[in-house]
């Protein structure tokens, strides 16, 4: 579904992204792990558009979307959200979910008619927020919501915008874990049909959602395979225990 | 053809003296301050008067003329623009809009809108004659005073201590402060340094563009300008980018008089066209 | 079922517009002033359209206003001086012009935003300086006279002027008004709010900030456009940079973002000036001055968001 073959990116003498192929079929949960610097949410960011690579190239299913700009592959199935809250902050969660929706349509360059007027796409925002749980607070601003709730609404964002490719940033960054419960079931309630990578460093979560795990290094992909593997290969485990593993 | 053209890149030199202060608070600290030229005026009518009223020599009203602007300016950031270093660029540009006018309406008060000038001593004035080519002297004096200036500045910020403290704060005010340094003493010594080089660049003007209250607004215009050209965050920058501007100005009026200021503007828009930070703008 | 009633009329708002005809019964001699202060009021609602709603910081727009200016005083010159025909003519190559600016414009923020916008607008007023064969330069462009419009002559008295520049103000208001309640009013908010997140909901920003922009070009140029036909003269100083400056004023004075915001702040400051300006020119610097400074310590929303936060409270 999404793949990218020799992706490369780097600024001056830092290399970010060096020869990165990716391949990741329709519905399966990858998760990408790696220690911190490692290039993860640069790699989101060549994915997206928001960053332009130096060479390689980006496919969505079978197109090549490398040349698209940022919100042309949204409108072609793929979707992010971010590690930092990037919401709207004086627009009602309602308010932030129907306008993703009417951009999705093509409805937001229109002028002249109410919104009224624009009751499906009201009530699709609407739903989507309800089954995150989030439909007591659809009318306040979103710099009033608690911030699981704001993690909530940007996966809800992200989920208007009707995705074939989802990419997380860290969705439960900086969530308590007492917390977290609600944002997971919202992960694990994802469409079967949904392509899912998430960036994760917490390894529970990690395992109990992810079927593949990719682990990048040093804006390297260094290895790809199930957990079980995963957590068998020696060189993940050079990666993170490195130094404890030498002392043991 | 040459004389005029040496003459050119003079006046874009001496243009460039005038901006060297805004330089310190927008290059370095990233704080839009249109109120930098009512700063400037405060430097020139100082002067003005110690030279006009009590008979002090043009160069001792100098150092006056900066350490009167630098106070007003440490006033006023202690008061109003410390809340604002983190605030949008256009509450940054109101504010200080505001402060200029109220600058203007104060100074026309006491001084009256007249015409003020100068009189500076006999050995800057005149020129050097080499061939056809003539030298002001004043503004040899002003290229040189400026460039010494700079240079100072320049090493004071990379070389010192308070330079890397300023540089540190600005960067990320909660590290520096995490570090132990006075971020609050950092920017309030550095807002006065900005506002006394202000002061001493106006004093130093009077002679080139004359002194009247609505020079700080006048002249906001092409220091704006020289700023978003040559960019926040860099010193040099905007010393470059006023004498590209001085240079532009006066090549427009004296080789395209019918032009006027067009090739300024032309020059700024296409300019920030090419380069949206500015010259060398690190922000 | 949502948003239901957004496009209600509060009776506050019934109350403002039926206010606005008070001048006719009121105030008969000042009904110049009052005109004045519509086409400021509309001027200051187009710029609310890119500032407020999405968030352009624009020092220029008076480029779009001089334009519209210009054209119609051109019209009325050299052609014809109907003033309904002129006035849609003059509103529409204002909206080319920004059309066209706006491609360049869209791309930037931020300071190079503020300073472009400056730019362009202090090269307009240079080019029509220099242009005095056509535009009749400082002296600005004369000799010609719109009698009337719809068969009511512009006399001293000044009614038939007002009402024409309340009738225009009020039109645009409406599709403002529209604007702002619909999809395009919501996508603009969210490039205010958050520019970075719209490209990530498959949001166009800049075809939508290029249409913002055009349609706040069009209103700002018939402002300009009812100027110059109900004064029968233009100016250099349309298309100033201290037109741009002093609208900024009037909108934040008034508060950006809440659609009265621009006519109650043209209303405070027309008023203010015609009754300090009197005085001597001092005085009225220091105030507005004054107020700023005021506006951006204490009001960052203008009065109007001062006097909601007020109302919030107090509930």
């Amino acid at each position: 579904m999404l793949s990218t073959r020799k992706l490369n990116k780097r600024f001056g003498s830092l290399v970010v992204a060096q020869d990165i192929d990716l391949s990741l079929p329709r519905g399966v949960r990858y998760a990408l792990i790696g220690p911190n610097g490692a290039g993860k949410t640069t790699l989101i960011n060549l994915i997206t558009g928001l960053l332009a690579p130096d060479s390689g190239a980006i496919f969505l299913g079978e197109e090549q979307i490398t040349a698209l700009k940022p919100h042309q592959r949204v409108r072609r199935g793929l979707a992010r959200t971010f590690q930092i809250n990037t919401l709207f902050p004086h627009l009602s969660a309602l308010e932030s979910v129907t306008l993703a929706v009417l951009e999705r349509d093509g409805n937001a360059h229109n002028w002249w008619k109410g919104l009224p007027s624009f009751a499906s796409a009201a009530d699709e925002a609407f739903a989507i927020l309800e089954s995150l749980h989030l439909q007591a607070s659809v009318g306040k601003e979103t710099r009033e919501l608690a911030y699981g709730q704001q993690r909530l609404l940007e996966i809800a964002l992200a989920l208007a915008t009707r995705p074939r490719v989802l990419l997380l940033d860290e969705p439960g960054a900086g969530v308590p874990k007492d917390e977290s419960a609600a944002l997971f079931a919202a992960v694990e309630g994802l469409s079967r049909e949904l392509t899912v990578l998430f960036i994760e460093h917490d390894m529970d979560v990690v395992f109990r959602f992810a079927s593949r795990i990719l682990v990048m290094a040093g804006g390297r992909l260094l290895v790809e395979g199930t957990p079980a593997e995963i957590a068998d290969n020696e060189q993940v485990r050079e990666i993170y225990l490195g130094s404890r593993r030498r002392a043991a | 053809m040459l004389s005029s053209a040496a003459g050119v890149l003079f006046d874009g030199f001496a243009y460039g003296m005038l901006s060297v202060g805004l330089s310190v608070t927008l290059g370095m600290m990233n704080f839009v301050n249109l109120a930098h030229c009512s700063f400037a005026m405060v430097g020139a009518y100082a002067t003005m008067t110690l030279v006009g009223n009590w008979g002090w020599p043009f160069l001792a009203t100098l150092p006056v003329a900066f350490i009167d602007a630098a106070v007003v300016a440490l006033i006023l950031e202690r008061i109003f623009f410390r809340r604002l270093y983190r605030a949008s660029d256009l509450d940054q540009c109101l504010l200080t809009i505001g402060i200029v006018f109220i600058s203007i309406a104060a100074y026309a008060w006491f001084y009256t809108t007249e015409q003020q000038s100068v009189r500076i001593p006999d050995w800057l004035q005149g020129s050097w004659h080499a061939g056809a080519l003539a030298f002001a002297h004043y503004r040899v004096f002003l290229i040189v005073f400026g460039l010494a200036i700079t240079a100072l500045l320049i090493f004071g910020i990379e070389r010192t201590r308070w330079g890397a403290q300023v540089r540190a704060a600005v960067d990320n005010q909660r590290m520096a402060r995490g570090l132990g340094i006075d971020v609050d003493r950092a920017f309030m010594f550095t807002f006065a340094l900005g506002g006394g080089l202000a002061g001493l660049g106006g004093a130093l003007s009077i002679q080139m563009v004359g002194l009247d209250p609505t020079f700080a607004l006048t002249y906001l215009v092409y220091v704006l300008i020289v700023v978003a050209i040559g960019g926040l965050g860099s010193i040099g920058g905007s010393f470059v980018a006023a004498i590209v501007l001085g240079i532009s100005d006066m090549a427009g009026k004296y080789y395209f008089p019918w032009l006027g200021a067009f090739l300024i503007y032309l020059v700024m828009v296409g300019l920030l066209m090419w380069r949206p930070l500015g010259l060398f703008g690190k922000r | 079922m949502h948003f239901q009633g957004l496009t209600r009329w509060r009776p506050l708002e019934v109350v403002f517009w039926l206010c606005t005809l008070l001048p006719f019964v009121l105030t008969p001699s000042y009904l110049s002033l009052a005109s004045q202060i519509a086409i400021t009021a509309l001027f200051a609602l187009s710029l609310d359209l890119i500032l407020g709603y999405a968030g352009i910081v624009s020092l220029g727009h008076a480029a779009f206003f001089g334009f519209g200016a210009y054209t119609a005083g051109l019209i009325a010159k050299h052609y014809w001086t109907e003033p309904l025909s002129a006035l849609l003519i003059a509103g529409l190559s204002a909206g080319i012009l920004g059309y066209a600016l706006s491609h360049i414009v869209v791309r930037f923020r931020h300071l190079a935003l503020i300073m472009l916008t400056m730019g362009f607008g202090l090269l307009l007023a240079e080019a029509a300086n220099s242009a005095h064969a056509i535009t009749g330069g400082a002296d600005g462009l004369q000799g010609f006279r719109v009698p009337g419009v719809l068969g009511f002559r512009f006399d001293m008295f000044g009614r038939t002027a007002y009402a024409f520049a309340l009738a225009v103000l009020f039109l645009c208001f409406l599709i403002c008004r529209r604007i702002i309640h619909s999809p395009f009013g919501l996508a603009l908010r969210g490039i205010r709010e958050n520019a970075t997140r719209m490209p990530a909901i498959g949001a166009p920003s800049q075809a939508h900030l290029r249409k913002a922009y055009t349609i706040a070009a069009v209103m700002a140029g018939l402002a300009g456009a009812v100027l110059t036909q109900t004064t029968s003269t233009v100016s250099l100083e349309t298309l100033s940079f201290g037109r741009s400056a002093d609208v900024l004023v009037i909108l934040i004075l008034g508060g950006a973002g809440r659609l009265y915001g621009g006519i109650l702040g043209a209303v405070i400051y027309m008023v203010a000036r015609d009754q300090f300006s009197g005085v001597s020119p001092q005085y009225w610097y220091f105030w507005i001055g004054l107020v700023l400074v005021a506006v951006v310590m204490f009001l960052p929303n203008g009065i109007l968001g001062g006097l909601n936060a007020f109302y919030k409270k107090a509930q």
